[in-house]
């Protein structure tokens, strides 16, 4: 019997190495460096995701910009002002928040920004990608708050330090690598989001110029790609799933070796 | 406040002159009662602490002291539920009126916790907080002058002097102990609460922390809460026994330990109970 | 003289003036300004945080009147989906939801119960712990991977090596004929099976190792085998499992991309698991860009009001059975 659920693990394990190598050996035969910094161009002509790129990397610095701050604020306020029903209640819509369909919050964002812009915008993605990672923030940092001892707070407020110094000063950096590390998996979550994207970043065929018009991202670019019927197109949706891929893999290594070495 | 922290008197003191020191009162309790949530852990202690001598808190565990202690700097404020009845005033003014500030208190009346706690910062910037947060100093080199001076009270000076900037949490148990003594001590503080502060460390490094205390009660009243009896009588000059949340007897410490009034301090004294 | 040292000063907060006394409530027990500011800076921030949860509901159901009023409950009754005559019905797409998450559900169930009990039970160690990651880092596949990877390796294998045999054997059940092509609900319910597994076995790891070693230890004490003892793990982790499944639900049911691009997007109700189906997140994903007509808009838009009340319920149920579990030993400890 225990080789049953061996074997079920196995499958999942064995699922995982089919996905990556499958990537790897696909994307590898499609990448070169032009590739990476050229724009899309027509059927033919080659063409590239340099703009892609860019994009997902200023989506990702928008929705960090105001996701991280929100979510790190949220956490203190859980876990620094004790029970109540307020916090209660914070603490249980923040967690569903972090069950809410993705494609959802794209609907939402597009309802409250993009319809009242009357445009898609990067502004837009980012703030959907934002709203997902603030739960995430806020959950991890709670939880990294309530590791730190009692006993450090205790101590500052001895020596006559307000709330808010104990807190900034000697609460939050004894929780920095914890909350770091939170921070990183918000971003991995949402550097392969697609579906909030769909109709607020939209999508874009050149280099970003500014916040306010339609942005591409890696994501919206692989989808793309992958349901068009031309098989160029599909060699450069794997090419791109690597590069994502890559990026994916190596936060969730990185944390998991930094978390390791914290609580070994 | 006391002006210099650098003693030029010599270490060495007879005890019984300690009582005749001085004799103002630093600290007045008056008829305290104090809840955590519905239990009543402390009942009607009423108490005088005078000024520059080192009072010692002993009783068996769960007796209140310590709950007594943290009263003394509002520091069960921190704890959901609690709740205190009567009056404390330090020098005359109630720490308890309605619009008293927590903040100010807490710097007058600095604590040592049974557990060291330093942050985890640079040795420096440890002793350099509480100066930092209560913007004491001016300069730099004010702030360096002032971090010195309170690792030298605190005896870690020479020990210390060549790796400000490492982190306390590199020093070993007894040290980091003085370094939290260092802490309380820059800000310059009337009274120090020192709760067990010797229980989690050896021999050596307690008799470190018993020497300290020694000298600083030159310049701080000094209230410590310990289980350890033999503690109790060599460094303090008063002793305050706790039993199921009130106050026994308080007695110079001689005394209590020889002559105790009270049927119930000698039975805890002679080992009969706690 | 009575002074109280509670952060919650006697006789405030406790009235019903709501919000206000919540917050003034929270204004610094110390009197120190900093921390008046620091609090209700905080304050604020959650505040927010917990408008943006009112406001999606909201502009959800107010941009989705228009087509509340005009079809009413039909608009879940209805089977005809057409952008062109005007008339909105999202039966087939909530047949196709409840469909694809079934046989996800179907699948990875087992897969999950399976995984979570080695891990947690049998592994050793050394083995447990790698092994937990890669899990989890199923996980971290981003849902537009899994549904490049489903168009061109899943659909093509279950259309060549699966469907036919199914076909054959099982042909006489309704499910499981027609013709076959490979994207359809089977696709669907395979990826998003694949999606959801290590969700659903991360949670019931952690609702089987919450579960005390008293009761393991005294399973074998009565002479139970490993097997029996690990059934009395299961059936004491039960309701937690049961929370771990219905989360899962709550994941598939809210799925997008890779359902999207392998379940064939055709708004029809079918018996057969190989035709093509369509899903609630897939329609918005699909047609929301396209839609001008304000109504078609104002329907897509309810599609996602529907998706968000009802994961917004299974999420709570599920995380409120979890949490009877698991909370035992964290207030044991």
């Amino acid at each position: 019997m225990t080789s049953l659920t061996a074997l079920c693990t196995l499958v999942a394990v064995g699922i995982l190495v089919l996905i990556l190598s499958y990537i790897a050996m696909r994307g590898v035969s499609a990448l070169n460096f032009r590739f990476l910094i050229d724009t899309p161009r027509p059927i033919g002509e080659g063409g590239g995701i340099g703009n892609a790129i860019v994009g997902s990397g200023m989506l990702l610095l928008l929705s960090c910009a105001v996701g991280i701050p929100v979510g790190i604020a949220c956490g203190i306020y859980l876990s620094e002002f004790g029970g109540g029903w307020f916090v209660s209640a914070v603490r249980f819509l923040i967690d569903r928040l972090t069950g809410i369909p993705s494609i959802v919050t794209g609907v939402f964002v597009y309802a409250v920004i993009v319809l009242r812009m009357k445009h898609f915008s990067a502004f837009a993605g980012g703030i959907a990608l934002a709203l997902i990672m603030i739960p995430i923030v806020a959950r991890t940092t709670e939880e990294m708050i309530k590791l730190v001892p009692h006993s450090l707070r205790e101590g500052a407020l001895a020596l006559g330090a307000p709330q808010w110094r104990v807190t900034i000063g000697v609460v939050l950096p004894a929780a920095a690598s914890g909350i770091a590390t939170g921070a990183m998996l918000a971003i991995a979550r949402v550097s392969g989001e697609t579906a909030p994207l769909l109709f607020t970043a939209f999508g874009s065929r050149f280099f970003p110029r500014n916040l306010n018009e339609p942005i591409a991202s890696l994501t919206v670019q692989i989808y793309n790609y992958a349901i068009s019927p031309y098989d160029e197109w599909h060699a450069q949706a794997w090419a791109a799933t690597l590069v994502l891929m890559a990026l994916i893999l190596s936060i969730n290594i990185l944390v998991r070796f930094l978390t390791r070495q914290k609580f070994r | 406040m006391s002006s210099s922290t650098s003693f030029a008197t010599p270490k060495f003191e007879v005890k019984s002159h300690a009582l005749l020191r001085s004799t103002a009162t630093k600290i007045a309790v008056e008829n305290l009662d104090f809840f955590y949530g519905k239990t009543q852990a402390l009942r009607d202690i009423s108490i005088e602490i005078p000024e520059r001598q080192v009072m010692a808190f002993i009783g068996p565990s769960g007796c209140g002291k310590t709950t007594f202690l943290r009263t003394l700097n509002r520091m069960n404020d921190v704890i959901p539920g609690t709740r205190v009845e009567g009056n404390v005033t330090i020098d005359g003014a109630d720490i308890y009126a309605t619009g008293a500030d927590v903040v100010e208190l807490r710097r007058k009346v600095g604590m040592v916790f049974q557990k060291s706690n330093p942050f985890p910062k640079s040795i420096f910037d440890n002793v350099a907080y509480g100066l930092k947060i209560n913007r004491v100093t001016s300069s730099r080199s004010e702030l360096e002058g002032r971090v010195e001076e309170a690792l030298k009270d605190a005896a870690l000076w020479s020990e210390v002097k060549d790796r400000l900037k490492t982190s306390a949490l590199g020093l070993s148990g007894g040290q980091q102990q003085r370094l939290c003594i260092a802490r309380a001590l820059a800000i310059r503080p009337e009274v120090i609460l020192m709760d067990e502060p010797a229980s989690a460390l050896d021999p050596i490094a307690t008799s470190k922390i018993e020497e300290l205390i020694f000298d600083l009660k030159k310049q701080y009243t000094i209230v410590i809460v310990t289980h350890n009896m033999q503690q109790a009588a060599r460094v303090s000059d008063l002793t305050a026994f706790f039993l199921l949340g009130k106050l026994i007897e308080v007695n110079s410490t001689e005394k209590m330990f020889t002559a105790p009034n009270q049927k119930l301090t000698e039975d805890y004294i002679t080992g009969r109970f706690g | 003289m009575v002074a109280s040292l509670s952060p919650h000063p006697k006789g405030e907060g406790k009235g019903s003036r709501g919000i206000i006394s919540a917050l003034s409530r929270r204004l610094s027990p110390t009197g120190n300004t900093g921390d008046a500011i620091f609090r209700t800076a905080l304050f604020s921030v959650a505040l927010l945080v917990v408008l943006i949860v009112a406001g999606m509901i909201v502009a959800l159901a107010s941009h989705s009147t228009q087509s509340i009023r005009q079809f009413g409950f039909s608009f879940l009754t209805g089977r005809e989906w057409d952008p062109i005559k005007g008339q909105f019905g999202a039966l087939a797409f909530v047949y196709g939801t409840i469909v694809s998450s079934l046989i996800a559900l179907l699948i990875s169930v087992p897969l999950s119960l399976g995984i979570a009990i080695f891990l947690v039970e049998q592994a050793p160690r050394y083995l447990a712990r790698p092994i937990t990651f890669l899990v989890e880092l199923l996980a971290a596949i981003p849902s537009v991977v899994y549904g490049l990877w489903g168009i061109f390796v899943l659909a093509p294998f279950l259309r060549v090596h699966v469907e036919p045999h199914l076909a054959r054997w099982f042909g006489w059940v309704p499910l499981f004929q027609g013709p076959i092509t490979g994207i359809g609900l089977l696709t669907g319910g395979v990826i998003l099976a694949i999606m959801v597994t290590p969700i659903i076995s991360a949670v019931v790891r952690d609702v089987l190792a919450a579960v005390p070693n008293t009761q393991r230890e005294a399973a074998l004490a009565l002479g139970a085998t490993k097997w029996e003892t690990t059934f009395v793990v299961l059936v004491n982790g039960a309701p937690g499992i049961t929370g771990a499944v219905i989360l899962g639900l709550g994941r598939a049911i809210g799925e997008t991309m890779a359902v999207t691009m392998v379940i064939g997007n055709r708004p029809q109700i079918s018996a057969s698991l190989f035709q093509p189906s369509y899903t609630l997140a897939s329609v918005i994903a699909n047609e929301f860009t396209e839609a001008t007509a304000d109504i078609y808009l104002s329907s897509l838009i309810e599609l996602g009001l529907i998706l968000f009340l009802v994961t917004f319920v299974v999420n709570a149920i599920a995380r409120l059975m979890v949490w009877r579990v698991t909370r035992r030993t964290a207030g044991a400890m």
